[in-house]
């Protein structure tokens, strides 16, 4: 277990419940929730067989203080985004960002799912995108398929050869991104230190609540 | 001038060579027909998307879209902003509601937008483009421009999550949007019912997830084929190229014969208003819609 996590563990004591109100973004409507099961059944079919713990589910075990069980879920990682929990939850639960904020704080205490491949995504594109500015689809699909190591980086590209030849014919993948005369923003200086700024804001903002 | 103009963000990917050009291409024609002027947010940066949460955390996620909004503010004073991609728009609406609701927050996101020599005052109204045609010009005036109607022509709307949940189109539902529809039938296609209109894609965890995302993206090309569809028309770059170009992975998997071609709803439009495959970037289309190739240059 990682230091960050043993702290705040030992900072809430039994109140897992709490510490989701004040660390995770939108955990404070998590007590809201009364368990109807609406959100669990509007999920994404065929991502079903991933939720180990629908939504629902995850909220009656964060009231339970199952604090382990929850932040090492796979299950958070596999919300598409669809919202479609959100606009039908009668408790207008904003479901989609409760899932994401739990997630963001697992993966903050060093306790997400190693290799969870939606969380190397989300590492990847925002590493990409705040780099210039602006996303390098190359780069981007270039880190993605070679994470698991060069081999199965070549043996995906082959696999996904096609889908990319079809897009460089319509001209909808610019090779030349690869070799940085891709899009840039001109002030990317501004953008890394506004950025900086803004994480230093947030660490201070969620350790003064851990401290109150 | 113009009889509508906006401060324009059109995101990644709908810049020159990326993976929604063709979009971009679509609707600059589609605006020149229509009498609307839009003006790229100089400098606009990507948005984060909603995939990029765990690595960005919150108050930077919002920044970045607090950056274009002070660049559109101060440099296309007046202006709503209108963005194409139904992700763009999605983290952006997001990202003003908390910002307007959520003083704390906006105090930090002025603090940190000063490290980059910005400032907001008051954020603009942020629209989709499809708000901008319906509501701001509305189906009467997307019709004047028709010469030609794409008459015989079956399309299924693929409405999908983003410009549908959880803000929506006004006065649309959830379960069942019809203004794709509508915008079909305003260019003369016939719009068929289908039960997967909004069902998710899958969305960025095509790339995390593919077999799953695969799945879900078979069940909505298949629901189309079987209500008669030649076509699916989208309103959203992702849903696009997630429907288009995983066609032929998912052949393979299911041994399925999908070559269906997936349009935007701007293209349907330009080729309607009497424009050429080339205005309507019809050569775009990794699955070619011979058809309406065979329509513009007739
Ligand atoms: S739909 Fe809302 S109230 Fe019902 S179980 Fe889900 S979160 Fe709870
Ligand atoms: S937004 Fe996420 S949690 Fe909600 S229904 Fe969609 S996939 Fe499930
Ligand atoms: S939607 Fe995606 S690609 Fe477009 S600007 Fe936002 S993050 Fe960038
Ligand atoms: S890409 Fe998929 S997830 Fe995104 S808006 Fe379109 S349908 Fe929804």
């Amino acid at each position: 277990m990682s230091n960050a996590n043993e702290q705040m563990a030992a900072r809430y004591k039994n109140n897992f419940l709490k510490e989701i109100e004040e660390q995770a973004e939108m955990g404070e409507w998590v007590k809201m929730c009364m368990q109807c099961g609406v959100c669990s059944g509007s999920c994404p079919t065929n991502f079903h067989p991933g939720w180990d713990h629908p939504p629902q589910e995850i909220f009656m075990m964060i009231r339970a203080g199952k604090r382990e069980e929850v932040l090492t879920s796979n299950s958070m990682w596999m919300c598409t985004s669809c919202y479609n929990c959100y606009v039908r939850c009668p408790r207008k639960l904003p479901i989609t960002h409760i899932m994401h904020g739990i997630a963001e704080y697992a993966y903050r205490l060093g306790v997400a799912p190693k290799f969870q491949p939606t969380l190397h995504l989300s590492q990847t594109f925002w590493n990409n995108c705040t780099k210039t500015g602006r996303v390098n689809e190359v780069k981007l699909t270039q880190s993605l398929y070679f994470k698991d190591g060069f081999m199965a980086g070549i043996k995906k590209g082959l696999e996904m050869k096609d889908v990319a030849l079809g897009l460089v014919k319509a001209k909808r993948l610019n090779i030349m991104e690869a070799l940085g005369g891709g899009h840039k923003c001109k002030d990317i200086k501004g953008i890394q230190a506004m950025l900086a700024k803004a994480k230093e804001l947030e660490a201070k903002r969620k350790a003064a609540k851990a401290a109150a | 001038m113009a009889r509508k103009e906006y401060a324009f963000y059109p995101g990644c990917s709908s810049q020159k060579g990326a993976s929604a050009s063709n979009y971009l291409t679509s609707v600059e024609s589609m605006c020149k027909t229509l009498d609307i002027k839009i003006t790229e947010i100089p400098d606009w940066n990507c948005c984060g998307a909603s995939i990029s949460y765990a690595e960005a955390g919150e108050l930077p996620r919002h920044v970045m879209n607090a950056r274009n909004f002070a660049l559109a503010e101060s440099n296309l004073p007046g202006q709503d902003i209108v963005a194409t991609c139904a992700a763009c728009w999605l983290g952006a609406r997001e990202s003003k509601e908390r910002l307007e609701h959520n003083s704390g927050l906006m105090a930090d996101t002025q603090e940190a937008l000063k490290e980059a020599g910005l400032n907001i005052k008051a954020i603009p109204e942020i629209k989709h483009m499809v708000e901008v045609l319906i509501e701001d010009l509305g189906y009467d005036e997307l019709k004047k421009p028709v010469k030609k109607p794409l008459a015989g022509m079956k399309f299924a709307g693929y409405v999908g999550c983003q410009t549908n949940r959880p803000f929506g189109i006004h006065g649309e539902s959830f379960e069942n949007p019809v203004y794709l529809d509508k915008l079909i039938e305003t260019v003369g296609g016939e719009a068929v019912p289908y039960d997967q209109k909004v069902t998710c894609c899958g969305g960025a965890l095509a790339f995390s997830e593919p077999d799953k995302a695969q799945a879900q993206i078979k069940d909505i090309i298949e629901s189309a084929y079987d209500n008669g569809a030649e076509m699916l028309v989208t309103p959203c770059p992702l849903c696009q190229a997630n429907t288009e170009v995983y066609q032929g992975q998912i052949n393979k998997k299911y041994g399925t014969k999908f070559n269906m071609p997936v349009l935007y709803y701007s293209q349907l439009m330009v080729l309607a208003y009497g424009g050429s495959a080339k205005e309507a970037a019809l050569p775009g289309n990794v699955i070619r819609a011979r058809k309406l190739e065979e329509f513009a240059g007739k």
